[in-house]
């Protein structure tokens, strides 16, 4: 594997609609984290993005079987790989 | 009695499994975190009765929402016998983590694995035996909705209850260690008795949302809708409407008026005038508002409420609040109560008392009987939708407006996250159900308030006895005249006043009072009001019913959600304040113009 398109730390945010990544780290506080978790958030889950809201609004992610939506903001402390 | 506790995750099912089991009517949404009462239930089992509690849904049992602390003191103070823990089979992946977690409380169990059909129709299998074994409890796979699976799964929690509960691990701290345990054990499950296929194939969802939540269509598809809705509810409705205004009118004439014949007149006029017409009048809106909750129940049940946080989420950040907080602007359409109620889903106080702010301004069904009757009464059949619909938007103006005036003092930085469901359609069933609820929660008003509200009404516009029924004479021509110097400048006449002091309990009780103070009910009432006001004057007074206090009950919810006195005087003031500012300068504006 090539060295360029793989990279460890990218946030949520920035990926476009349809890639799927892998979740590696959640640096939200505590209480988000576990809200996360149990939405099935967990390292090293895939994860997709399925659209964007406009004006910046919510991206639609895949965890699993649940659809879960969240702000940019929040995706953006989510840490994941691209393969 | 042997108390059986309901646990699950949100949306997972578990009112729709308590109504199936208890027969009640609690209400069920496709909306995460729906349930907002403890609601509980007696049921007969194995020759018992045992009480069944529908606690609200968590995700975690160390969580920190509202809800999460609930269900931990509800279990802390109150140890179940058994506690059934519901599950979404389609989401069992994830879901495994919370009976894990229950797992260890060392609680007696019985796992029901929900939505059954959903999970073959996604080509999820899951071997329930296998599982049971692995995991060393009962867990049964059902469907609530259509009922498959029911009778096994009764037999198991029968035979748990005969079980002592072994009691629960003294304390519910958090412990994050034991994450790294529950995923290790929820891999030796999830491996061996359950397949997921690599690509979940909900192709319904999928393609409805590739519609509903178009980047550009989706929110004009979104209003469009609910534009249709109303219209779809006024088509059904008015003839209904009509129809039990004939009928009551009927009962009336030919059977109560000749019955009360040989009564003292003022009994007679009590009986008629008073309650007769005052009820008669509000429950020839009860077709419409059943179908109102109706259409309200399919679109919650749908699934497209979350599609809605969705796409408002962007709009709604600009005001300081978020996409939960419109789809309770929206829920409060129907009644402001559960709406209120449904902010405990926030967790930071200030984006939940921000929403509870607004929430009372939307429009909600009460206040949609005055102002179709009002509509109806001065407006032509053309306008009278327009008129309508007008309201609806100050509505909607209303709460921007509150909501960016006040967003300073309110702001948060609560994080957004929601799950979107997957479309569903509510069964005949559900929906009978909820059409049923509808009917025995108005006849619960009607007989605490509105009748109460009629009487006195008719008390004091026809005391003293020697005052002329309805004149200036009369206590409420007094309190009437009392309060002209505050209501004269937006055009509200004093017996419109009046209707609006007893409003202020219920606005149910606005058109049944306004029957009584002109002794006529119906057509004929409007007949009357079209005579007297005109449209400036009906508009000011359909702004100030809009946007001042919806309801006690509104107002003792606030009380008690915010648990803040300062807060819901607060609320009170500044509805009270913004309403007779719109209706003067709508009033001054349009008098202004010369209309
Ligand atoms: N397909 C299917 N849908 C279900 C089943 N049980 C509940 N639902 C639907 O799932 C949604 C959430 O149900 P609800 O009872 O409100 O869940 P709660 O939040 O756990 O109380 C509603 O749209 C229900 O109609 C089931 O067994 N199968």
């Amino acid at each position: 594997m090539n060295a360029n398109d793989f990279n460890p730390h990218t946030p949520l945010s920035s990926l476009a609609i349809g890639t799927v990544a892998t979740i590696t780290d959640i640096h939200t506080d505590d209480a988000l984290r576990q809200r996360l978790q149990a939405l099935g958030f967990r390292m090293g889950k895939p994860i997709e993005i399925i659209r964007k809201a406009r004006f910046n609004g919510p991206v639609q992610v895949r965890v699993g079987t649940t659809d879960v939506m969240l702000r940019l903001s929040e995706a953006a402390k989510i840490e994941v790989r691209t393969a | 009695m042997k108390k059986i506790a309901l646990l699950g995750m949100p949306n997972t099912g578990k009112s729709t499994l308590f109504n199936r089991i208890t027969g009640g009517a609690a209400r069920v949404g496709n909306w995460p975190g729906i349930t907002v009462e403890l609601l509980t239930g007696k049921i007969l089992l194995g020759g018992d009765m045992v009480e069944l509690i529908d606690l609200p849904g968590i995700y975690d049992i160390h969580g920190f929402s509202e809800d999460e602390q609930v269900v931990r003191h509800f279990l802390h103070d109150n140890v179940p016998d058994l506690a059934v823990v519901v599950l979404n089979a389609t989401q069992i992946e994830r879901q495994l983590s919370l009976l894990l977690q229950l797992k260890q409380l060392n609680l007696n169990m019985v796992v029901l694995l929900n939505m059954a059909d959903e999970a073959k129709k996604f080509g999820i299998t899951i071997d329930g035996d296998k599982m049971a074994q692995l995991l060393g409890m009962p867990i049964h796979l059902i469907s609530a909705k259509y009922g498959q699976g029911q009778p096994e799964s009764m037999q198991a929690i029968a035979k748990a209850l005969r079980y002592p509960t072994p009691g629960m691990a003294e304390s519910l701290r958090t412990q994050l260690e034991q994450d790294a345990h529950i995923e290790q054990e929820m891999a030796r499950v999830l491996g061996s008795a359950v397949q997921v296929p690599a690509r979940l194939s909900d192709t319904r969802t999928d393609t409805l949302d590739s519609v509903l939540l178009h980047p550009w269509l989706g929110l004009p598809i979104f209003f469009g809708i609910m534009y249709l809705l109303f219209q779809a509810i006024f088509l059904l409705g008015q003839p209904l409407q009509g129809g039990v205004n004939a009928s009551l009118g009927w009962l009336r004439d030919i059977v109560l008026t000749p019955a009360c014949a040989g009564l003292p007149t003022w009994l007679s006029g009590l009986l008629l005038d008073g309650i007769y017409n005052g009820v008669a009048t509000v429950a020839a809106f009860v077709p419409i508002i059943i179908l109102f909750f109706l259409f309200m129940a399919i679109v919650e049940d749908t699934g497209y409420l979350s599609r809605a946080a969705f796409l408002m989420d962007a709009l709604m950040a600009k005001m300081g609040l978020d996409g939960r907080s419109f789809v309770m602007l929206l829920m409060g359409f129907g009644c402001n109560v559960p709406a209120l109620m449904g902010t405990r889903v926030m967790r930071s106080r200030s984006l939940r008392l921000l929403s509870m702010l607004v929430i009372p301004f939307s429009l909600c069904s009460a206040r949609l009987q005055v102002f179709v009757f009002i509509t109806a009464a001065l407006f032509s059949p053309k306008a009278a939708p327009l008129v309508l619909f007008s309201l609806y938007l100050f509505s909607f103006a209303a709460a921007i407006a509150t909501a960016l005036l006040f967003k300073k003092q309110f702001a948060n930085a609560e994080p957004f996250v929601l799950e979107l469901p997957p479309y569903r359609f509510p069964t005949g069933h559900q929906m009978w159900m909820r059409g049923w609820h509808e009917v025995t929660h108005f006849l619960r008003r009607a007989s605490q308030f509105i009748i109460a509200g009629v009487v006195l009404v008719w008390l004091l516009t026809n005391l003293p006895a020697s005052a002329a029924p309805a004149s200036s004479d009369t206590l409420a021509g007094m309190l009437g005249a009392w309060l002209h110097p505050l209501f004269a400048p937006i055009g509200i006449n004093e017996q419109l006043t009046i209707a609006l002091l007893f409003g202020f309990v219920a606005k149910e009780i606005v058109i049944g009072s306004l029957a009584v103070i002109y002794g006529l009910s119906g057509d004929a009432l409007g007949g009357a009001l079209g005579q007297q006001l005109d449209w400036v004057q009906a508009y000011s007074f359909m702004l100030f019913t809009l946007i001042y206090t919806p309801c006690l009950s509104t107002i003792a919810t606030l009380r008690n959600e915010s648990k803040s006195n300062g807060f819901t005087l607060f609320a009170l003031v500044w509805s009270l304040a913004l309403a007779w500012a719109v209706s003067f300068v709508f009033y001054q504006g349009a008098r202004g113009l010369g209309y």
